[in-house]
């Protein structure tokens, strides 16, 4: 929608093309077209920026107005009489066409856009076939300015989207117009490069192939890729990426990310990772078959060579030293299936509840706050329609740039409030209406302080009325969202959802990887099962298989390790994380017999005595909760020989072990399927049947790999995630909850969590593989590098 | 970066002029070039600040322009119009008079003494005496390549006097 406040009770009445047609008074003509599904071309409007009125390809003739109208900058009118397709509309369009093109190189043979080109569409939709026009073409050569971004200027038609989404969107007011008429270019901002964010929002928004970028340029023509909607694999916001794929002589290879059809919860929205940093899957130390250490070396094995000597090992050391000497660590970036999976196999088959993840946000705490208060938490997409943010730690720019852009559209878009309290100087308080920097560690001090306790302001080492004003303003809001950083922990996150229920807030844990919530979520501790139920309590009976689950907690993370240096581990099963990494100086990796799932040899992986390939989001189906409790379905889109995900290595260990697979997934269940013969008349149809039983979650899985089997379970038992199957398989997000929970009884650790820290341009160890993401830090690093006075 | 006193003065004074703040760029940039013969890198870096601005959007408003330079210029800058009443009565001949005698080829070329540059502009209001020239901010009108010829000797003899 445009930049124009509507007011949704008052409709203006108009007629386009003979049609009477209405909308809310205030609407930009060309929008209130667009809904009732008549198309105006137009190259430099963009719903949500600023208007511009450039390019003249939505000139429109509006009775009683002498001349042509700009549709793009026309609010409707009661009685307006428009015509959008008229013979002087169109002979406009294609003069403003000719115009395009008459310096336009018409490179479209190699042109990156080629294919999906705004102008190519229009001139194939309105002619301008001829030219006018014997000048020669002036010529410019292509520019390279950043790691990421290049500038073909003779393709571009000024239409500023890049400078504005680079500016109004991002922030970062990278790009700038230069010169005049036809002179005009497209400039960055350090003269010959770009100092910037490097998010390639410029390059997807360009309506012609003026910017491009290193990771597309020249690779491929769009209609070879097959594309398929999934989600991003980095951080824990959960942007909906849409991945092109093409087969190559390994499966099928990534050739860009993107967001085409602006489907997902991250609408226009995509940072530097979710749209370039794919490209560690084709990483060459990507590790594509089974490895066996034979005498302190890895040797390729088959896949069954490798899973057999797994489940021959756990049941060795099962049957010598008991459940308790086996530890599992799950991951962050697995899908929720996998997770339920990993930890339902780990109490229900090797009967441990030695099981953990890195843990990047206190999640126990904030689902015993929460539903104790029985307050709400807030999604992603409400956040940038919030009237009132209040951020507490973190740094969303850098670690969480969906939240950011939504934090910036919500003032921007809204005129909304944003509260920052803050122990740096963080980029988002340019959006602050109040600032409160605070000494560092004093964020639990700050939430005591807003909940009453006005001595503890002396710890914050803040202006005494700058917290007064702070804390005042915030009392008066409305729909306010309490957004936090990993800051707070414990107790300080209950004393804060105490506070923020009372005043009707929403809430955000800001956890830092793609599926941290999920991880959590699913249990992956030693205390908790899926849903928050305490091992040790008794609403864990609403678990079907929970009567099979050791009765005490097992070891946390900490202590798993330690049991693997003492010897009293005797198996480890590490999941699709690198544990290694945070604990360098630890022994305790090569002791214990070590089984490693991941895609690349990590500090963690060095170690192993079996590593198995693992596929990762991309390349596998299910689904992933982001950080505020979103869930999103993955979809398959790329694929690599040899690897398998891990939900298909965790059943095949499974059954090599000799556990009743059909009891961890059940997958022969329901037969009402009917495999097409009864539908007589329906066939060919849509199967109807299928989508009846699909949405309600009785479809029959026949396969154990299916990992839909593992969903359709977790939305029967797990608290808060009785989803809509339907608008989930449609691709919609869907909300999860976790007021269902039983908050009395739930155990939490604050002390075990240990933010990622990942920035801008990292992304753990997917991130050290990237090359697009290496060189982006490179060239970050040498620019801060000091230069030597002369 | 330091502007002299009178610029400081200026300044302050046009920062009243206007409700909001970027509004004084263009023509104080036009100051700025008046004390250093054109807009300096510094210069641009200390409006940007000055005003609350990115450098880039400084550069942008000066490449609008033609009259700001971010390169130095001859001490005299010959401005020749060749808009429509000056070119009906010669103004192209005259700008290539000029550059001919001055040995200058491309637009706003400095001469290799650093004392002209020839610049070709677009009207600058003298239509009704054209073909009209215009030397730093002195008007020479109902030009012919004679007069012109004396026109740039007399400020080459003021340039080496000086
Ligand atoms: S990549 Fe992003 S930050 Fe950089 S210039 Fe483009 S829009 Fe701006
Ligand atoms: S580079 Fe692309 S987005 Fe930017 S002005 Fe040119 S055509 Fe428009
Ligand atoms: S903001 Fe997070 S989820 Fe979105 S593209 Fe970036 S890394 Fe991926
Ligand atoms: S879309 Fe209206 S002028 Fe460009
Ligand atoms: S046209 Fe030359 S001064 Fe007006």
């Amino acid at each position: 929608m445009a930049d124009v406040t509507q007011n949704a009770t008052e409709n203006v009445t108009l007629t386009v093309n003979g049609r009477t047609i209405s909308a809310p008074k205030g609407t930009l003509l060309i929008e209130a077209c667009k809904q009732h599904g008549i198309e105006i071309p137009a190259f430099c409007y963009y719903p949500g920026l600023s208007l511009q009125g450039a390019c003249r390809m939505c000139l429109v003739e509006i009775e009683k107005m002498p001349k042509m109208q700009t549709a793009c900058t026309t609010p409707i009118a009661e009685g307006m009489v428009v015509q959008t397709e008229s013979e002087k509309v169109v002979q406009a369009r294609k003069a403003t066409l000719e115009l395009l093109l008459a310096n336009h190189p018409l490179d479209c043979p190699v042109c990156d856009a080629g294919g999906e080109c705004e102008l190519q569409d229009m001139t194939y939709k309105y002619g301008a076939g001829e030219s006018k026009f014997i000048d020669i073409k002036s010529h410019r050569d292509e520019q390279q300015w950043s790691p990421i971004v290049f500038y073909d200027r003779p393709r571009c038609i000024l239409c500023y989207r890049c400078v504005r989404v680079c500016g109004e969107g991002m922030d970062v007011w990278a790009l700038g117009i230069q010169n005049r008429g036809q002179g005009s270019v497209i400039a960055p901002n350090k003269g010959d490069s770009l100092d910037c964010e490097e998010c390639g929002m410029c390059i997807d928004i360009c309506p012609v192939g003026a910017l491009t970028s290193a990771s597309y340029r020249y690779k491929t023509r769009p209609w070879e890729m097959t594309h398929v909607g999934t989600v991003c694999t980095h951080c824990g916001d959960g942007c909906v990426t849409t991945v092109g794929v093409r087969r190559s002589e390994t499966g099928s290879e990534i050739v860009r990310c993107d967001n085409r059809d602006r489907s997902g919860i991250n609408v226009d929205f995509l940072c530097i990772k979710g749209r370039y940093a794919y490209d560690f899957a084709a990483n060459p130390e990507r590790i594509t078959t089974p490895l066996i250490k034979r005498d302190g070396k890895f040797v390729s094995a088959t896949w069954s060579e490798a899973i057999e000597l797994v489940a021959a090992k756990f049941r060795e050391t099962l049957a010598a030293s008991g459940p308790q000497s086996i530890g599992v660590i799950g991951s962050n970036r697995t899908t929720n299936e996998e997770n339920y999976l990993l930890q339902k196999f780990a109490r229900t088959v090797l009967g441990t509840n030695n099981i953990d993840h890195h843990r990047t946000a206190d999640f126990p705490s904030f689902a015993r706050a929460i539903a104790a208060n029985k307050a709400q938490t807030a999604s992603m997409s409400e956040v940038a329609t919030a009237p009132a943010i209040l951020l507490i730690g973190s740094d969303p720019t850098e670690q969480h740039p969906l939240l950011a852009w939504q934090i910036r559209t919500a003032v921007r878009r809204r005129s909304s409030r944003l509260y920052v309290v803050n122990a740096n100087e963080i980029k988002l308080t340019r959006q602050a209406s109040h600032i409160a920097k605070i000494a560092i560690g004093t964020e639990a001090d700050f939430v005591s302080y807003l909940s009453g306790n006005t001595a503890a302001a002396a710890n914050l080492g803040t202006a005494p009325e700058v917290l007064e004003k702070l804390r005042d303003a915030l009392s008066a809001e409305s729909g306010l969202i309490i957004v936090f950083g990993p800051e707070l922990r414990g107790e300080a996150i209950d004393a804060l959802v105490s506070y923020g229920s009372r005043i009707g807030a929403k809430f955000i844990c800001l956890a830092d990887y793609s599926n941290s919530r999920g991880a959590a979520d699913m249990g992956l501790y030693p205390d908790l099962l899926p849903g928050y139920h305490a091992i040790a309590g008794s609403s864990r009976s609403a678990l079907a298989w929970a009567s099979k689950v050791p009765a005490t907690p097992g070891f946390d993370l900490t202590r798993m390790l330690d049991g693997a240096a003492s010897g009293a581990v005797q198996a480890l099963w590490v999941v699709g994380s690198n544990p290694a990494a945070r604990y360098p100086e630890n022994t305790a990796f090569s002791r214990p017999f070590l089984v490693v799932q991941d895609m690349f040899l990590t500090e963690t992986a060095q170690h192993a005595d079996v590593f198995l390939p693992a596929a990762f989001a991309y390349e596998k189906a299910g689904t992933m909760t982001n950080t505020c409790g979103d869930l999103q379905r993955l979809k398959k889109a790329s694929d690599v020989h040899g690897v398998k995900s891990d939900f298909e290595i965790i059943i095949r260990i499974a059954e090599k072990i000799g556990a009743d697979v059909n009891e961890l997934v059940p997958f022969r269940g329901h037969t009402f399927a009917d495999a097409g013969q009864s539908r007589g008349a329906q066939s060919g149809e849509a199967d109807r049947n299928a989508v009846f039983t699909e949405a309600r979650g009785l479809a029959s899985r026949t396969s154990p790999l299916d990992p839909l089997i593992t969903l359709d379970e977790i939305s029967k038992l797990v608290p808060g995630y009785a989803v809509s199957r339907l608008d989930l398989a449609a691709g919609n997000m869907q909300r999860t909850e976790l007021v269902q929970i039983e908050p009395a009884g739930i155990p939490s650790h604050p002390e075990m969590v240990e933010p990622a820290g990942n920035a801008l341009f990292t992304s753990g160890t997917l991130g050290r593989y990237s090359t697009t993401l290496n060189s982006v830090v490179e060239k970050h690093r040498n620019a801060i590098e000091p230069i030597e006075a002369d | 970066m330091k502007f002299s006193e009178q610029l400081e003065a200026r300044y302050s004074e046009m920062l009243t002029h206007y409700p909001v703040k970027r509004s004084l760029l263009v023509p104080f940039l036009l100051y700025i070039q008046d004390e250093f013969g054109y807009v300096t890198d510094d210069s641009i870096e200390e409006i940007a600040k000055r005003l609350e601005i990115s450098p880039l959007e400084v550069r942008n408003v000066i490449s609008y322009y033609s009259m700001l330079r971010t390169k130095p210029s001859g001490k005299y800058n010959v401005q020749v119009c060749t808009n429509i009443c000056c070119q009906l009565r010669g103004g192209e001949e005259m700008l290539g008079h000029v550059r001919e005698k001055l040995g200058v080829k491309v637009n706003k070329e400095v001469t290799s003494d650093g004392i002209f540059s020839v610049e070709e502009v677009e009207c600058i209001g003298a239509c009704s005496w054209a073909p009209a020239m215009q030397v730093n901010y002195d008007f020479h009108e109902n030009l012919t390549p004679e007069k012109i010829d004396q026109i740039l000797d007399e400020y080459r003899q003021k340039a080496v006097q000086e």
